[in-house]
């Protein structure tokens, strides 16, 4: 049976929509207990396409100007949702169609504890009240496998992670079981072991209900997991559509194949770089022993310290001139801290870090420099290009002179950027270009280190693939050493030599590139690498997990065991586990 | 907690440090006490009355002796004699403050009742004609002085209507409710004239921006109906600056209205404190600041407080 069929859907934007169409003419049909995947990148029309199927587009100012969309309802009439009125629609809203969002940590109402807000989804469409809507919602965190549901639903929505707020989220959604339910990027937003949960769970809330879904990516290599169809967007039209198969083994469009095989995907080291070898006798250009950051808790203006945050314990390790040691690890184990302390931002509770030029004491170091994950927020939108590329020059006591310009002009050239870039201001460039102006700029002081904090993490997919190559040719010419700081395993794959896994503020697995990724050693890092979603693994079951990352607060002058290595290999250690 | 306990304590060293401004400020002023106090007969004086009315009033002191005495008298609730009222300070405030209080109130309810609603409105109608006139019509409020919106009030309803404010002696509330509403009336609506064009573009701002936010959006997914998408959903997150604004703006009022309490002839605290101030009476002026002080601290802590209640990223600390 057919649950959704559109049929050449168009939607415009502003005030004459028709003239600033994003979706233009989308035709795709779900039957039921289906799931179809809309993959594509940001500008696609995919989120679009999914707001127009519960008409949430109308509140973000579009408007679907032609085609139409037929839903069967759970009584079996079928409704042209384009000419639905708005009543009409909230009946349907929550009750037959069901949506996820890509940010849990801002999709729930701050100020409205989770047990009120998926309650409500009873009392608008089922009419329970009192204790029964309480039950009710209970039973919906039970079955999103919450634990002590009982009691979570009187928390407030800043008090879960955000794996546990998705999880609300989809409880919400699936309450008065929608017969579909629409999942707009549900797991960007999370750490890779959490969006593994997450897939696994809407997997198997799938099965268990039967229910149609409408799942939207950027990332190809997520449908693989959950998908029966595909269908890939394009600036707002579908251009390839088909069974999950077929589209991944035999992409017919030009751009499903770009998709599939210039974006980074995760190869278990077999794409790891090997095209650098430490010369015997060479000194490091950074070396880093025993760094400590702690960061004291204090419950009063006065009272003492109650405990430190132990964000960074006791990390070391060397890179050569011309090589790339990735740290990895998700959000909260210290991974950016060490790159922060590293060029002078944070404080180091103790700790030594030697480049070859010397001890660095602070940020104006000009031996290390830096390029930060997010280019609409790194570069001061009041500034013209030339006066954000002086910056460094003059941070450093330099004067700008005419070799400055010159050496703007040569940057702006090797990072493929035009060369009236330097009178332009940074909203003129595209996300991937003002990446490359913050690139230019970390290489204006000609650097022996570059720290890349989540560098490409905040690029479109084949913007992503670019930049990595830049970085790659630059690193060759100039001999740069690279700190690359990622959570994302293929790109980390792509660009690195070595690689350090920290978990919880620790190295806890430490080596070669290909010999990590291949053979990991630590439960952590094989936890981390088996939950890296992949076009090779299709409808792989995942084991839900619902552990929850160790609190790094410790009580005053803790102190952790000394750790215990073990090697495997070469160049390849890890921690040994009790 | 944190935050309120770090608030009380802050609490008492502010109030000092409004003591030490207020006792020194006042005494910055060209010319003497006992002059702005006899007038033109102080020239009469012989030195030797002159001192000893020095020393009556205590003036004869080293100033932070002086200072001393006085805050010494302030921890027991005595802020001295007013020298133009012949009365302890604190029972003139005591017997102006009840006015200035109502007023207050009641100016705020008139602005939440107008503003709030007139905000959320414009608001949801955003770029509509309804929401261009009540941005136009807050422009106005806003840029309006009291006294002319307080005369043509007075002269609207006097020509146009034959109603006349009712003036003469002010009654308390306690003692005949209706004449006392009746003579409060307008100096509530044209104090809370411009304070409800205030909250007008603080809430149409603020529902605007978590109009837009993700939980709404969330919120319309579930099939919450319009009506209660705003007033459940979207009003309670808009409420914070609205109780920023409003705190900030009762504060001042309870400090008096001193162009309104003249237009309508009220006895409140601000046209106290401006005879205080022009008969150089250093005790009434001292105390009198000292008091507005001390509420505008207690409004804001009850800000902090309705803060507290508001949200609950404030009650238990952000990152719970």
């Amino acid at each position: 049976m057919t649950l959704l069929s559109v049929k050449d859907l168009r939607v415009g934007f502003g005030q004459d929509p028709a003239k600033n169409e994003i979706v233009k003419g989308v035709s795709f049909d779900l039957e039921a207990g289906e799931t179809l995947a809309i993959v594509g990148e940001s500008g696609s029309g995919k989120s679009v396409t999914a707001l127009s199927i519960n008409r949430l587009v109308d509140f973000g100012g579009g408007r679907i100007i032609g085609g139409s969309i037929h839903l069967t309802r759970a009584d079996g009439s079928v409704l042209d949702v384009t000419q639905a009125s708005e009543p009409v629609l909230e009946k349907i809203r929550g009750a037959e169609i069901g949506m996820i969002f890509q940010e849990p940590m801002t999709s729930l109402n701050p100020v409205l504890s989770i047990g009120t807000q998926i309650e409500e989804s009873f009392r608008l469409h089922r009419g329970l009240t009192g204790r029964q809507a309480t039950a009710a919602a209970k039973d919906a965190l039970d079955r999103v496998r919450i634990p002590d549901a009982a009691r979570r639903l009187r928390y407030a929505p800043n008090q879960l992670s955000g794996g546990m707020l998705q999880r609300v989220m989809i409880a919400t959604a699936l309450a008065c079981n929608p017969r579909l339910l629409i999942a707009d990027e549900p797991t960007t937003a999370l750490d890779v072991t959490v969006q593994a949960q997450i897939m696994a769970l809407l997997a198997e809330l799938k099965r268990e209900t039967g229910m149609g879904m409408i799942f939207i990516t950027h990332d190809i290599g997520l449908v693989a997991g959950i998908a029966d169809r595909v269908m890939v967007m394009q600036a707002g039209q579908a251009v390839e559509q088909g069974a999950l198969d077929a589209v991944l083994d035999r992409p017919q469009h030009s751009y499903t194949k770009h998709l599939l095989s210039a974006v980074p995907h995760f190869e278990s080291g077999r794409a790891a770089r090997t095209d650098f070898k430490r010369k015997q006798g060479e000194a490091p250009a950074l070396s880093v022993d025993g760094l400590t950051v702690r960061f004291k808790v204090k419950n009063g203006l006065f009272s003492r310290a109650q405990g430190a945050v132990h964000a960074v314990e006791n990390v070391g390790f060397d890179l050569m001139p011309g090589e790339t040691l990735a740290i990895v690890g998700e959000s909260g184990s210290g991974k950016s801290t060490t790159a922060r302390a590293i060029l002078g931002l944070v404080k180091p509770t103790r700790g030594r870090f030697v480049t070859h030029k010397g001890s660095i004491s602070d940020a104006t170091d000009p031996a290390t420099q830096m390029v930060f994950q997010n280019p609409y927020a790194s570069l001061n939108p009041r500034l013209r290009i030339d006066s954000i590329l002086a910056e460094p020059v003059i941070a450093a006591g330099g004067k700008v002179t005419n070799e400055t310009r010159e050496k703007m002009k040569a940057l702006l050239q090797r990072v493929g950027l035009p060369e009236d870039s330097l009178e332009r201001y940074p909203h003129q460039f595209s996300g991937g270009q003002r990446q490359r102006l913050c690139i230019a700029r970390a290489l204006m002081l000609n650097p022996s280190i570059v720290v890349l904090d989540e560098a490409v993490s905040a690029l479109d997919v084949s913007v992503q693939a670019k930049v990595l190559e830049l970085l790659v040719d630059l690193q060759k010419e100039f001999g740069l050493a690279y700190l690359f700081v990622s959570h994302d395993m293929a790109v980390v794959e792509r660009i690195a030599h070595r690689i350090a896994v920290v978990y919880a503020g620790e190295i806890v697995e430490i080596g070669e590139a290909a010999s990590v990724l291949s053979n990991p050693q630590h439960s952590y890092t094989k936890r981390l690498i088996s939950a890296v979603p992949s076009i090779d693994r299709r409808n792989q079951r995942f084991e839900i997990d619902t552990r929850q990352v160790a609190s790094l607060v410790r009580p005053p002058a803790y102190e952790p065991p000394e750790a215990r290595w073990r090697d495997y290999g070469a160049d390849h250690r890890a921690r040994a586990e009790a | 907690m944190n935050y309120l306990t770090r608030r009380l304590l802050t609490f008492p060293l502010v109030m000092l440090g409004v003591s030490i401004l207020v006792f020194f400020a006042i005494r910055m002023i060209p010319g003497d006490a006992i002059t702005a106090m006899l007038g033109t007969e102080a020239g009469l004086l012989t030195p030797a009355q002159r001192a000893a009315l020095s020393e009556y009033f205590g003036i004869d002191q080293p100033i932070l002796i002086q200072y001393w005495k006085w805050l010494l008298g302030v921890f027991q609730s005595d802020l001295g004699i007013s020298v133009t009222h012949g009365k302890p300070v604190l029972s003139i405030i005591l017997e102006r403050f009840p006015l200035t209080l109502q007023l207050a109130i009641m100016a705020m309810v008139v602005a939440l009742a107008v503003g709030l609603p007139a905000g959320v409105f414009a608001a949801t109608r955003k770029e509509r004609p309804s929401d261009l006139g009540v941005r136009i019509f807050a422009m106005i409020g806003q840029s309006t002085p009291n006294f002319v919106v307080g005369l043509l009030l007075i002269y609207a309803l006097s020509a146009g209507f034959g109603i006349l404010p009712t003036m003469g002696e002010f009654t308390p509330f306690s003692v005949d409710p209706l004449r006392n509403l009746s003579q409060m009336i307008l100096p509530a609506v044209t104090l809370g004239f411009a304070f409800a064009a205030s909250v007008t573009r603080i809430s149409r701002s603020a529902m605007l921006d978590v109009l837009s936010d993700d939980y709404v959006r969330t919120a319309r997914s579930k099939g919450v109906p319009k009506r209660r998408v705003i007033w459940r959903h979207a009003l309670p997150n808009a409420l914070i600056p609205v109780v920023t604004l409003s705190g900030v703006e009762f504060g001042y009022l309870l400090g008096g209205a001193v162009l309104v309490e003249q237009i309508y002839a009220l006895p409140g605290l601000g046209r106290l404190v401006l005879e205080a101030i022009l008969q150089r009476d250093y005790a009434l002026v001292q105390g009198c600041v000292l008091f507005i002080a001390f509420n505008f601290l207690v409004v804001n802590l009850l800000v902090d407080l309705l803060y507290v209640a508001l949200d609950p990223r404030i009650r238990l600390g952000e990152g719970g």
